[in-house]
């Protein structure tokens, strides 16, 4: 309760601000789809989804930290909910997206067309 | 050790851990936390489940911006922009739920109350909106055949997608109509009978030279919708076996029927999570108006619900990702 008494409503608008202008340009590249980003690959999947991602993760980065007050928190508690999520997060999406591949190219040969 | 041993004590303090504070959080706040932990592993369950069904179908997955391309009391093609509404609303009731949560640690009730009032507004417009947006897919936009080996076929004109009634003439030619309890025979029931047949579809296709058949299939160099050839189109078209209007959980004329069923299963999931937060918003915006964390001196159970609300906030970041941009 270090905050208890200070208010944070300069920085609240600081944040909404921010996770704005993030979810605009998100909008705005996924109406105009720029050819270079969209329909290069990079890393497994386009360039244009590698930023959607990123900034998906900033804006989660920003709610969970300022709004939910996750800053404020003990580190190890933090940690125990931040570190928890993250690895399991991975792991299962991990796991089960090189399922799906595998099961792309094992069954998608069988569709004809 | 001590800090971390729950106490024995009369049932009052049960929701408090009886002032335990591990981490110098409160009980009922880490419990919160680790709620929404367990309840964040659920929903990357169904997105990481959606990812494998959208690899399993990569080259014949429903291109969302031909899916949502709908707003409210526009006529015409706007794909994204209701969504991009929808997220702002459900980002400025988060924000006004944290001024909420800030005006609670200065006991300033009448601010708690106001901002209170403005989340839960904007919670019931986000809601409003998901389900104008469910009405939109289950009712469909144009129209599409499905083919006895379970493909989409849907109709362009001059590179747009086009409905049945504006390419479609003639008479649907097998007599059916929908059965109403009136003709008798009222404890029968069957299936609505579409306003056109897919015979009648199949000669107007033959006889319209500029109609022509989208396929499921992605372009991987252009990542757009295969437009069949006339002829590629009839062979196809001979397949049809049924007329598909809307989406349901058997049927989809966007493309692949589970897209429908991970599409009603993880917005609703969604929106089940808003609307319940709705609830909980309106209980502890009654008891701020009753003074009941007045009495108590604290306001943390906004603080508590405050989390839950930005949860799901923090979901809807991700399914706007992944169902709708990328």
């Amino acid at each position: 309760m270090a905050h208890a008494h200070e208010s944070n409503v300069k920085r609240i608008w600081n944040v909404f601000f921010i996770l704005s202008v993030i979810t605009i340009v998100e909008v705005f590249l996924g109406i105009y789809k720029p050819a270079g980003l969209h329909l290069t690959n990079f890393l497994g999947t386009s360039p244009l989804n590698w930023i959607f991602i990123i900034l998906t993760l900033a804006k989660a980065y920003g709610i969970t930290w300022a709004f939910m007050h996750m800053e404020g928190e003990k580190k190890w508690f933090r940690r125990s909910i931040v570190w928890t999520a993250v690895f399991l997060i991975c792991y299962l999406v991990t796991l089960l997206l090189l399922e799906g591949g595998y099961l792309f190219d094992t069954l998608g040969p069988l569709v004809q067309w | 050790m001590e800090a971390n041993i729950a106490i024995p004590s009369d049932s009052k303090e049960t929701w408090s851990g009886g002032g335990v504070r591990p981490f110098g959080a409160s009980y009922g706040k880490m419990m919160m936390w680790f709620f929404i932990l367990s309840d964040a592993l659920t929903f990357s369950g169904f997105l990481a489940a959606y990812g494998l069904t959208r690899f399993k179908f990569i080259d014949s997955w429903p291109i969302a911006d031909e899916v949502f391309t709908h707003v409210p009391f526009i006529h015409g093609d706007y794909p994204m922009y209701y969504v991009a509404f929808m997220t702002f609303v459900l980002i400025f009731s988060s924000v006004t739920m944290v001024l909420a949560v800030d005006a609670g640690h200065q006991l300033k009730k009448n601010k708690v109350t106001w901002y209170l009032f403005a989340t839960i507004i904007g919670g019931l417009i986000f809601v409003g909106s998901q389900a104008w947006e469910w009405n939109t897919f289950i009712n469909g936009s144009y129209g599409a055949i499905k083919t006895s080996d379970d493909k989409i076929l849907q109709f362009v004109k001059d590179g747009h997608q086009v409905g049945f009634a504006d390419f479609v003439v003639g008479d649907r030619g097998d007599e059916r109509v929908t059965h109403t309890k009136k003709n008798g025979l009222w404890f029968v029931s069957g299936q609505t009978v579409a306003d056109y047949s897919v015979n009648q579809v199949i000669e107007s296709y033959k006889a319209d030279p500029s109609i022509q058949i989208k396929s499921e299939l992605i372009d991987t160099g252009k990542k757009q919708k295969v437009v069949l050839s006339r002829e590629e189109g009839l062979e196809q078209l001979l397949k049809g076996t049924q007329i598909v209007e809307g989406a349901n959980l058997q049927v989809n004329e966007y493309g692949n029927t589970i897209f429908a069923n991970f599409f009603f299963f993880i917005t609703g999931f969604h929106g089940f999570h808003v609307f319940s937060g709705i609830l909980i918003n309106i209980i502890i915006f009654f008891n701020v108006i009753l003074g009941t964390y007045e009495k108590r001196g604290s306001y943390e159970m906004v603080e508590k619900v405050g989390l839950y609300w930005h949860f799901v906030d923090l979901v809807w970041v991700f399914v706007f990702t992944f169902f709708y941009l990328v």
